[in-house]
């Protein structure tokens, strides 16, 4: 009578789980295994790839872009901050004053992400262009002699300057952030709000005591959410950036889709993961959050 | 309601023996109360900066190959949305892709988040960190690493089936998501029920476990569309020579993207919007009915127990 308990879960699990063994983890362990690959070119300029554990992809490559890799955790970090400052006050708003507007207000907030990804930066490509309204309104107000003091922009221009790529990232994310903080801070008992501002009688302390704490989980998602794919973006640093904006995305892609050097990228690309892993798992130690599989 | 009283009693005697000292006028309380509402509004209003360029720029007929700079109010790329050379097969791919990944992925997802939230099993921890696992992969990791899989078993051509197969692969996670966060809600004495009436494992999953988690279904299909249709760097990666709309933009953006870009990311904007808008409506307006429906039947309830 209960297949619901006799019944095994695995013939249900079978194709799903297949799927992203075949295409997700064998594909991981291919890319380790041409990662330490060498490349030979013949005389007819065909490639050759052998596999003789040539581990100087790594350091060879880690140590030429290293500052790539530097580059694209600073950028991720500072638009995972700007995102999450930008984000906490706008879901807060919504979960604890929106009332019957919540669903709609939601909406207003996931609406701009139903345009193309490549589309929306197009468009700050024209909103930061230097003769736009933003710019000149910006340098105006010699805003923008203060940015080129500070090394965020250069010659009182936005478009090619890490600003730019920053900011586009921020933006192009902020969905990602706004979501899991909504639904973290809406689901706080209102009954527990009104015992802290009992206790603490200021909403500041009430806030940092009870309300963010209990937000943490959506801090974390959130965070984590904006921060791994802004690692490896290079849609705004090519659009918006310059050379010297490059970021890590950019040096796989290339190797891998211009200059096909498999190895090398794969290495870079192995790197980023792993770096990525580890950040993850410290990253949860450090929140204490335990459901990280389940958010 | 006694105890109740007491604690209301309680909590508000050293708020109110404080407050005087401690608590700011009431208005800068009004301020700081304002203050947030205005912040949420402005940061609204930024989101929509750039969909407002974009919608702005698709009636425009600029002066050279770029559509940067204003020129001249034009409605000539709205009457032709595929005027530009091959941007119609490129939209039409897409939504070929974003069709066919998001069935195959929600079926394949669906089963998958039903195991996981129903049984108890040997290696369940396991599975849903390997579910998990590549939503913290970057996309850029996730693309290559599959395109290292085509070149080494050498697989003939880069195209259709293997964007097909990409688009499928990531959205299956967020399905499993999804659709497990639906499954956990609704009562298995439902499904109990059912078996014991139909004794029909097939029927009871038609009847009742589907209509009860097809909400989630739903929204999971909503997802994988979009982020089918959506996705760029894992379609780089895998096309070969396909064209995607997104690779379109990409392809264009080198020389000048036409105005008929503009055109039909607005249009899918408007289709995205007014369908999640529609679904509100009708959330809405189901919830007030059910509403009314429950009280109808408290109150017949009432009047039964009055007669009796």
């Amino acid at each position: 009578m209960n297949w619901l308990k006799k019944r095994p879960a695995y013939p249900l699990l079978l194709p799903g789980m297949l799927w992203l063994a075949i295409f997700f983890f064998i594909p991981m362990a291919v890319m380790l295994y041409k990662s330490l690959e060498t490349v030979t070119v013949d005389l007819n300029y065909q490639q050759h790839f052998t596999f003789d554990w040539n581990f100087s992809n790594y350091t060879d490559n880690i140590s030429q872009y290293k500052s790539q890799f530097a580059r694209s955790f600073l950028y991720a970090a500072i638009a995972t901050v700007a995102a999450f400052l930008i984000a906490y006050p706008l879901a807060y708003v919504i979960a604890f004053r929106g009332g019957r507007w919540k669903n709609l207000l939601l909406l207003l907030v996931i609406a701009p992400f139903f345009t193309n990804y490549l589309i929306r930066t197009l468009a700050w490509q024209t909103i930061l262009a230097d003769n736009s309204v933003v710019t000149s309104t910006l340098d105006a107000m010699h805003l923008l002699s203060i940015t080129d003091a500070l090394g965020w922009t250069q010659q009182s221009r936005l478009l090619a300057t890490p600003l730019a790529v920053v900011s586009a990232i921020t933006y192009n994310y902020l969905a990602f952030m706004v979501l899991p903080l909504y639904v973290s801070l809406e689901k706080i008992d209102q009954r527990l709000l009104e015992a802290s501002l009992d206790l603490y009688a200021n909403r500041v302390k009430a806030f940092m005591k009870v309300t963010f704490p209990l937000s943490l989980p959506g801090v974390f998602a959130g965070t984590l959410l904006t921060f791994i794919p802004a690692t490896g973006d290079y849609i705004n640093a090519e659009i918006l950036g310059s050379p010297q904006t490059r970021m890590i995305g950019n040096v796989i892609q290339s190797k891998f889709l211009i200059f096909n050097d498999y190895p090398a990228a794969s290495a870079l690309s192995f790197t980023l993961m792993a770096i990525m892993l580890v950040f993850i798992a410290i990253y949860a130690k450090l929140l204490g959050t335990e459901e990280v599989t389940t958010v | 309601m006694a105890q109740a009283a007491t604690t209301d009693t309680a909590a508000a005697t050293p708020e109110e023996g404080a407050a005087p000292a401690r608590r700011p006028s009431r208005f800068w309380r009004k301020v700081r109360w304002q203050a947030l509402n205005v912040f949420a509004g402005l940061v609204l209003l930024y989101l929509f900066i750039p969909i407002s360029v974009i919608i702005l720029f698709s009636f425009n007929e600029p002066a050279g190959k770029f559509n940067l700079t204003w020129n001249k109010f034009s409605l000539d790329a709205w009457k032709h949305p595929f005027g530009a050379p091959g941007i119609e097969s490129a939209v039409k791919l897409s939504i070929e892709i974003a069709f066919l990944s998001t069935i195959f992925a929600t079926v394949l997802g669906t089963l998958a988040a039903l195991a996981l939230a129903r049984y108890n099993f040997r290696g369940r921890s396991a599975t849903n960190f390997a579910v998990f696992t590549p939503m913290a992969t970057p996309e850029i990791v996730m693309g290559s690493a599959l395109l290292t899989l085509f070149i080494t078993t050498q697989t003939p051509t880069l195209g259709f089936a293997t964007i097909l197969i990409a688009h499928i692969m990531f959205n299956i996670s967020y399905v499993i998501v999804t659709v497990k966060a639906r499954v956990y809600g609704p009562d298995r004495r439902l499904e109990e029920a059912a078996m014991d009436l139909f004794a029909n494992e097939w029927k009871t999953f038609r009847k009742v476990t589907l209509p009860l988690i097809m909400p989630g279904v739903g929204a999971a299909a909503a997802l994988c569309f979009a982020l089918s249709i959506d996705d760029f760097v894992v379609t780089q990666f895998n096309s070969g020579a396909e064209i995607t709309f997104p690779l379109y933009i990409y392809g264009a953006s080198r020389n000048g993207v036409p105005v008929q870009v503009n055109v039909i990311g607005s249009l899918i904007f408007l289709i995205g919007v007014g369908g999640m808008f529609l679904n509100l409506m009708i959330q809405n307006r189901r919830a007030k009915r059910d509403a009314a429906a429950s009280a109808g039947a408290v109150r017949r309830a009432q009047a039964a127990e009055g007669t009796a």
